[in-house]
């Protein structure tokens, strides 16, 4: 079929195939809805949020392990804290919809979470605990 | 006369000892909290070795104060079964011939060789610096190799998905957990759940402290006592001890 074609024609066949695709996928994208979180407290984050939304998953890393293995306590990136902020005020939890904080996001960017089968994904009376104590400290 | 003097000496030492237990452990809880309590943003200390003496004397049959104070702070569920996770349990004894009768709690010994890091492959089991001996359940691949090597069955397996995540502790399937010596208490300067229990109910048979710290009342007590240390014939260097149990 293209055997024969002339350069003009052919190069005018790359165009409209470059600008179909570009149609295509800004559509896709607008047919892609805005992520509507709900935040649930919400306030100061302890970073940048940016920042933490690109890096959140190092940083939980590093502070468990300094945590569980060291003992380090009171850190600035912590889950319990995360969930403190951010649990929904209808379940009371970062999980259960797709609007949600941890489960919206994570669905939207499709990457599995797994830190809930082992944490609450609720603010607890221990969190809590050990967040009073953390601050009298701090006094 | 000498002897006489030495026994009188030792009978105030120990009178001495309770007497200060009970102030610390009655009124004074803040006390020992505040001026226990590591200072946040710090790793535990090597300069530390935490303990206990359980006084097999004073721990009742048929009491398990301390299980139950376990299982409410840790969500463990009170299930019995063959699956279900037991972190203390408490063991009642009768020595053949003489027919003396003992109780006493069973748990994660805390040793200074535990076996069970020995043995991991993922390093998941470890020993803090202030000798707690602990679960990282990140590394952990529940291979089980710890609770074939713990020579006091101090370890369970999580059979299940855990449901009930209230507890202090995280938990997970497909992990092994023992007692964690309630390291999120002592971090925050308080006495393990059992401990508090256990003087709670009444029964004082549970002394919590530190072992390097010759000022500690579980120092003080260890010095007027002589302790078993639970299968010493390995030299395991136990972090809990038992008094009452030798045999008369």
């Amino acid at each position: 079929m293209f055997v024969g074609m002339p350069m003009k024609v052919w190069r005018f066949w790359w165009y409209l195939m470059g600008t179909s695709c570009l149609v295509w996928t800004m559509s896709l994208q607008a047919a892609v809805p805005p992520l509507d979180l709900d935040i649930g407290l919400g306030g100061h984050c302890v970073d940048d949020p940016q920042y933490m939304r690109l890096n959140h998953m190092k940083l939980l890393l590093k502070q468990r392990d300094e945590t569980v293995r060291q003992g380090i306590r009171g850190g600035k990136y912590s889950l319990a804290k995360c969930v403190d902020c951010h649990a929904s005020k209808v379940n009371h939890s970062v999980l259960g919809t797709d609007r949600n904080f941890c489960q919206g996001c994570h669905v939207y960017a499709s990457v599995k979470i797994d830190c809930f089968e082992c944490h609450s994904s609720s603010p607890t009376v221990h969190t809590l605990r050990r967040q009073a104590a953390v601050e009298s400290h701090k006094e | 006369m000498s002897d006489k003097c030495a026994q009188s000496r030792r009978n105030f030492l120990s009178r001495g000892a309770a007497l200060t237990a009970a102030v610390a452990i009655a009124p004074g809880i803040l006390l020992y909290d505040f001026a226990r309590a590591r200072p946040v943003g710090e790793p535990a200390s090597g300069k530390v070795r935490w303990g206990m003496l359980i006084d097999t004397t004073q721990c009742e049959s048929g009491c398990d104060e301390c299980v139950q104070a376990c299982n409410r702070e840790n969500a463990l569920g009170s299930d019995t079964g063959a699956t279900a996770p037991q972190w203390i349990r408490k063991v009642d004894l009768e020595q053949e011939g003489s027919g003396k009768k003992l109780s006493l709690p069973m748990m994660c010994q805390h040793c200074a060789e535990p076996p069970c890091v020995e043995v991991c492959p993922t390093g998941a089991s470890f020993k803090r610096a202030d000798g707690i001996v602990l679960v990282d359940k990140h590394r952990c691949i529940g291979c089980r190799y710890c609770m074939m090597a713990c020579p006091f069955e101090a370890r369970s397996f999580v059979h299940e998905p855990v449901l009930d995540h209230s507890g202090a502790t995280p938990r997970g399937k497909g992990t092994v957990e023992s007692c964690t010596l309630c390291v999120h208490r002592v971090d925050e300067g308080r006495l393990p759940a059992c401990v508090e229990a256990c003087s709670k109910s009444g029964h004082q048979a549970i002394l919590f402290g530190d072992l390097s710290d010759p000022a500690s009342e579980i120092s003080k007590r260890i010095l007027s006592v002589t302790p078993t240390h639970l299968r010493a014939d390995l030299n395991l260097g136990t972090g809990v001890s038992y008094l009452g149990l030798e045999s008369s």
